[in-house]
């Protein structure tokens, strides 16, 4: 798709604005009723394949958009030669070579349906084929109309690239009344789409017409690929794609997820439109979908419910309470070995009224643990027991006791107990269930006591801790 | 997208299909694509009972629900539904399919793929409401999910997301339900829970076949036992059907013959 973008952008150079230094000031304010008319149109077009691109997706058919907007480009010339074979002039009709357009569309897309049934051809390689066969006759069909007398007025390469800034009212008017349409539809049948998105052949044991909401979904896409072709051109699919993969970075929700790509539809071709106005030779089909690429970047840097950023952000979180968990652990163990030298720490930490408990009074807060029993104990690099150290010390886990010494708060020991706790629990479960050595379990433990969440403790507990009352710590199953 | 198939019009309540039976199955063939073959299957099932459908890879055990649930176009047969014809009973069937079948990364919380099973009752062009929520939450809890509601469905479990499909499928309070290896894969909790749930169909006088793959369990969860491989090789209650005799013969290595002109068969117009 690229690569005939940038061939096209060759073989069309494109008509822009004349600029001078007041232009960028009237577009930006509006003052053009060409401006006005354009920012309508592209908006109203980039909301409306907002939504009907977010159901294409998750159908899991976004290549059929690809699809039709190549095929529809024989359409138009066809649609233009048979109109100037029978009367000249009316070839450049925009319904006449709309409906042409339509009509390949559709074709194709009926040609692929059937290429998938009645072939053992792979569906990706079906959709490939039909658009290379589509896109490759409207390419011979244009360059015949081009070196026909009537053909190079006929301006039939805005089908290509797009022209919005030769949008005029009544396309504008074409394009709402489509808007309309599709945003009813999309509001009423959002249950039922998303069913069929989801899982068809459940869909179909309830009674669903399965086979009749895909037609409409399909023709929904080849209508707003059709309606969108003057202005934004083949590159149409982007617009129908681009919104709803990146709405999928800022919500989990399929209603909130038509939404957000209905904006980013309409944002995009917003600022794609007002660029190409500003900036001379800027072509409006390619900019709106830049523009859009734009948006997609963002929300795949930004987006708060995948986006790298929020992804990395929690990962660091992560990494600063695994560190945490370990440091109070270590502290914890290296106390428990004091408070009991003789044994192998196995009587274990029975204090259920450690939560009411003084901070004095318990004795895993009375105790001082030097930095180089930490370090010993872990064999963690000092760098970054000291990090950890200064971390625990900023969230109250941990308070200086002297020069080199760190006391348990209470809440530290609280946090302490829970790390212990989910720690031996899981050990125990390697032992008993696993049948894990236990001289292995604590390597495997350490890694997974982090991710446990209170579920799944709540099933250790079930599982192997019966004996082990709510609030109280077991001894550790192996040496410390 | 799946193109629109001819499919067989099930016949209505005729002699072969007796009433009483949730789901009569007669001679019915199907060949169709990649699925296996299954010939002549002629099968009523007991009310009121749980079912279970064994069968070794590839013996077709998917194809007979898909084929009853005319997912699949049939050659030949027919199937009813209480004695009536698949279309008009349709509301009194609930579906547990594969959950491999679907795409999990979908935009859904497990409270909202619930809901879906109340979709047809809500109906065309109809919002889902609070009490259609309520539902979906009752359901839920049946299969001990409640806690998990919220979730985004590609963040539960395996086991958790295949819960997740049998309280749609409960949610629709149905009185036929079939279901593709619910077991398959889940977690020890998730067997209980499902294990749970069928107990509580049969309490309450419903019917379930289920497509089991553990040969173990099947005495101890289910009532009657379909034996599958390409035909139906026996049919009725465990201790009766459960036999070895009738397992070797289901197990025992596939009929060559048989075996041979199913690929045919499934291979027609594909060369």
């Amino acid at each position: 798709m690229v690569i005939v973008f940038v061939f096209f952008l060759f073989v069309f150079p494109t008509t822009t604005f004349a600029s001078d230094s007041n232009a960028i000031l009237r577009v930006l304010t509006l003052q053009d009723y060409n401006t006005r008319v354009v920012l309508l149109g592209t908006m109203l077009l980039g909301v409306t394949s907002g939504i009907v691109g977010t159901f294409m997706l998750l159908r899991r058919q976004a290549l059929i958009g690809d699809v039709v907007s190549h095929a529809a480009l024989p359409g138009v010339a066809i649609a233009f030669l048979i109109g100037e074979a029978f009367s000249p002039g009316s070839g450049r009709s925009l319904h006449w070579l709309l409906v042409g357009a339509a009509s390949t569309g559709l074709l194709a897309v009926v040609c692929v349906g059937i290429i998938r049934r009645f072939s053992v051809v792979k569906p990706d390689a079906a959709l490939a084929t039909v658009l290379g066969v589509f896109f490759g006759f409207g390419a011979v069909l244009f360059k015949t109309v081009q070196e026909l007398p009537s053909g190079n007025q006929a301006g039939l390469q805005q089908f290509i690239l797009g022209s919005a800034s030769t949008m005029i009212a009544a396309d504008v008017v074409m394009i709402a009344k489509a808007a309309a349409v599709v945003l009813v539809l999309s509001l009423l049948l959002l249950k039922e789409l998303s069913i069929l998105s989801f899982d068809e052949d459940f869909a179909a044991v309830q009674g669903w017409p399965v086979g009749l909401l895909d037609l409409g979904l399909t023709g929904l896409v080849v209508g707003i690929t059709v309606i969108g072709l003057e202005s934004v051109g083949i590159l149409m699919v982007a617009l129908l794609i681009t919104p709803p993969t990146a709405a999928r970075f800022w919500t989990d929700n399929f209603a909130k997820m038509t939404l957000v790509a209905a904006l980013i539809g309409g944002a995009s071709a917003t600022t794609g439109s007002l660029l190409s106005a500003m900036v001379p030779k800027l072509a409006g089909g390619p900019t709106i979908v830049l523009a859009g690429t734009a948006f997609f970047i963002l929300s795949m840097l930004f987006g708060t419910r995948r986006g790298i950023v929020h992804r990395w952000l929690q990962q660091i979180r992560n990494r600063r309470r695994i560190g945490r968990d370990d440091l109070v652990r270590a502290m914890y163990e290296i106390i428990e070995a004091r408070l009991s030298p003789a044994s192998d720490s196995s009587t274990g930490d029975s204090l259920p009224d450690c939560e009411i408990a003084r901070d004095d009074i318990d004795p895993f807060s009375r105790q001082a643990v030097e930095l180089a029993e930490l370090f010993r104990h872990r064999s963690w690099p000092l760098r970054r027991v000291k990090q950890t150290v200064a971390v625990a010390e900023r969230e109250g886990i941990i308070r200086m006791d002297s020069e080199t010494g760190w006391r348990l708060t209470k809440a530290g020991a609280t946090a302490a107990r829970r790390a212990v706790r989910n720690h031996r629990l899981w050990e125990m479960y390697l032992i008993s269930q696993a049948e894990i050595a236990p001289s292995h379990v604590d390597r495997d433990a350490d890694n997974i006591e982090h991710i446990l969440g209170p579920e799944i403790v709540e099933q250790l507990e079930s599982l192997v801790a019966s004996r082990v009352p709510r609030t109280s710590v077991p001894p550790s199953p192996h040496p410390v | 997208m799946e193109p629109e198939t001819q499919r067989p019009e099930p016949a209505g309540s005729d002699d072969v299909h007796p009433a009483w039976s949730p789901l009569s199955i007669h001679d019915m063939t199907v060949a169709y694509h990649r699925q296996p073959v299954l010939w002549d299957i002629d099968y009523d099932a007991s009310p009121g009972k749980l079912i279970a459908i064994v069968g070794p890879n590839g013996a077709g055990k998917s194809t007979l629900i898909k084929a009853a649930l005319n997912l699949v176009p049939t050659i030949s047969g027919s199937v009813a539904v209480f004695g009536d014809s698949y279309r008009k009973q349709r509301g009194r069937v609930g579906y547990v399919p594969q959950r491999s079948s679907v795409d999990w990364d979908f935009p859904v919380n497990a409270l909202e793929a619930v809901t879906m099973g109340l979709y047809r009752k809500i109906g065309w062009f109809r919002p889902v409401r609070k009490q259609h929520r309520q539902l979906a939450m009752k359901a839920l809890v049946r299969v001990g999910m409640q806690d998990y509601a919220m979730r985004q469905i590609s963040q539960l479990s395996g086991g958790q997301q295949q819960r997740v499909f049998l309280a749609r499928a409960l949610a629709q309070d149905s009185d036929l339900y079939l279901m593709d290896e619910p077991f398959a894969g889940v977690d020890a909790a998730t067997e209980r829970a499902i294990v749970d749930v069928l107990r509580g169909l049969q309490q309450d006088g419903k019917t379930a076949l289920v497509v089991h793959h553990d040969l173990q369990t099947v005495a101890e969860y289910f009532d009657e036992v379909i034996l599958l491989n390409l035909r139906l090789i026996a049919s009725g209650p465990v201790k009766e059907v459960f036999t070895t005799e009738n397992l070797r013969a289901t197990y025992g290595g596939k009929l060559a013959l048989l075996d041979e002109v199913s690929h045919r068969m499934t291979m027609r117009g594909e060369s």
